[in-house]
């Protein structure tokens, strides 16, 4: 065993592994929250702000680089507008008791 | 920082992200695992900035981008939570497919081979044109739920329908499958017309494929493209071998997969079904002998009277309810209630909102308590002991003809209302609800409908009991 894992293999080990870590934390969150749940995984998928910050980072401007500062712009939306909204949710769900608190 | 380090924070901000998700199986550690979300987003994107060569550019549009996004969060109303989400979905399916285009112009930046290995190419036709479907898919999704029919059929939020749709579908999905193929062999001189062909195609697809899904549907429409725009960062992964993207991709399109199976159940549809359309604008035929059964109607001091005497209450609320605006109002009947020694609870149907979990946002919005709000399956037993229920605004979550065989919602898991000893409805009318059936229950001895506004009724109710 000398030969290295294709980075294909090696990705597929991590997306099968994190769907069923993904598929047993989702069936765990309370219905009630359904829709920050929603609004927090939007967020999450923002994440692809990574590949576009990358996309935006060569040497010299050119079309990639235009590209992914768009594509920035847009993730980026998601990536503050998603928290700050599921904040603005979860900051409502309160028991009988913490009325008035805030 | 070297590519060992870079790895680290990666699996940082995946478990971060997986707690966050954990958070939200209570109300009480949500709050923290949003927390946790933003954490893992800040360790992602300043990892990504240490590792990247030229920031300016990414920054400012960061920038511009953030403050978009936080002053849209800052002003939507919780009935716009739908729209506001499928246009979210829409921006992350637009951002993959621009990123997989950078990474076809350069993929050298990438720290990909140029010309791009097949397996690169396979992965990224993939995450393309998953991600140009949710992105035009969601415009569409958007559209309906924000009402732009009148600015074109396509927003309708009936149906939209042709002869020859499924077919013209499956011949625009083959184009587009064959253009990824000619991609993945094309030379890197050829390599443009195919990857735009197939992405233009799958724009279109996006679109065709979600105007013949009715409004009612939006629960799982919303949710089908929460998993896509999930998937597309996934897609988006692969193509440039980063594990943070598989993961959180992964998370949120299993999410999204759980969340239209759990909408599905609740509607007793197939997920094939609702995908095919054409259901949720239909009239449907209403028994033709309803027309001569007669409704009992009340005014609202008769509501004030039967709920001031009641020792136990459940309100079922319906989106009507957030329609009319009268959460706050039914708030305060509920004290008043509640004061006078009345135990009351709300009870939750999967489907009472636009988008999965709606009205429960839309009550805590209220400040109505959550141990006040009981989901389906945990208060459904406590009907038959209950004095009286009342119905604002819901109409099929509460239809007994789901338990008959042979109707059109049999086979729909509904709120048992009509078990209750008295039930009280308030309707705009006697229209019927989205499905176009009729509602024996709103027939039953035991049944009294206060017809108007929810709020201004629920107003009234609240004087009356005073």
């Amino acid at each position: 065993m000398t030969d290295l894992v294709d980075p294909t293999i090696a990705n597929i080990t991590v997306f099968v592994l994190a769907i069923f870590v993904g598929y047993h934390v989702v069936w765990n969150v309370t219905p009630a929250l359904h829709t920050p749940l929603m609004s927090v995984t939007n967020a999450i998928s923002s994440v692809v702000i990574v590949g576009a910050i990358i996309a935006a980072g060569p040497g010299t401007l050119g079309v990639g680089a235009i590209l992914g500062g768009i594509a920035v712009g847009l993730a980026a939306i998601n990536t503050f507008g998603g928290f700050m909204v599921s904040q603005r949710m979860l900051a409502m769900f309160k028991k009988k008791d913490e009325k008035g608190k805030h | 920082m070297s590519a060992n380090q870079t790895a680290i924070s990666y699996l940082i901000a995946s478990v971060l992200f997986i707690l966050a998700l954990k958070g939200l199986s209570h109300p009480r550690s949500a709050r923290r695992g949003n927390l946790f979300g933003i954490i893992g987003m800040a360790i992602a994107v300043a990892t990504t900035f240490a590792v990247t060569r030229r920031v300016d550019v990414a920054l400012g549009m960061m920038a511009v981008g953030g403050a978009i996004g936080l002053i849209v969060a800052k002003r939507v109303q919780m009935t716009q939570m739908p729209e506001l989400v499928a246009a979210m979905h829409s921006l992350v399916g637009m951002a993959a497919v621009l990123i997989a285009c950078a990474v076809v112009s350069d993929p050298l930046s990438f720290g990909l081979e140029s010309p791009l290995p097949i397996g690169n190419r396979i992965e990224l036709v993939i995450g393309t044109f998953v991600g140009a479907l949710t992105f035009s898919g969601s415009i569409i999704a958007f559209g309906k739920l924000a009402g732009l029919g009148k600015y074109g059929r396509i927003f309708s939020s009936a149906p939209v329908t042709f002869s020859g749709q499924h077919m013209v579908n499956l011949i625009l999905a083959l184009i587009m499958i064959g253009g990824g193929i000619v991609f993945v062999g094309a030379p890197s001189a050829a390599q443009w017309p195919p990857f735009l062909g197939m992405t233009g195609v799958a724009f279109l697809l996006g679109i065709l494929v979600i105007i013949p899904i009715g409004g009612a549907d939006m629960p799982v429409v919303i949710s089908m493209l929460n998993s896509y725009s999930g998937w597309a960062a996934a897609g988006i992964g692969f193509s440039l071998n980063n594990s943070l993207l598989i993961i959180a991709g992964s998370l949120v399109g299993s999410s999204g997969a759980i969340l239209s199976y759990i909408m599905c159940r609740a509607m007793n549809r197939s997920l094939l079904n609702v995908v095919l359309g054409g259901f949720g604008g239909a009239t449907g035929d209403a028994p033709a002998d309803t027309a001569q059964r007669t409704v009992k109607s009340g005014s609202p001091e008769d509501v004030a009277f039967l709920l001031g005497n009641a020792e136990s209450v459940i309100i079922v609320p319906g989106y009507g309810l957030a329609v009319g605006r009268a959460q706050h109002a039914v708030k305060e009947l509920v004290e008043k209630l509640t004061t006078k020694g009345v135990r009351v609870r709300y009870a939750i149907h999967p489907v009472a909102g636009r988008m999965p979990g709606h009205m429960n946002v839309l009550l805590a919005e209220a400040e109505v308590p959550y141990d006040q709000v009981v989901e389906m399956e945990d208060i459904n037993s406590d009907f038959s002991s209950t004095d009286v229920v009342f119905v604002l605004g819901a109409n099929d979550v509460v239809n007994p003809l789901a338990e008959q065989p042979g109707s059109p919602i049999f086979g729909m898991p509904i709120l048992e209302a009509h078990k209750a000893r008295a039930v009280l409805v308030n309707k705009r009318s006697m229209a019927a609800g989205y499905a176009g059936i009729d509602n024996p229950l709103f027939y039953m001895d035991r049944t009294m409908m206060v017809f108007g506004d929810a709020k201004k009724v629920v107003e009234s109710i609240v004087k009356a009991l005073e």
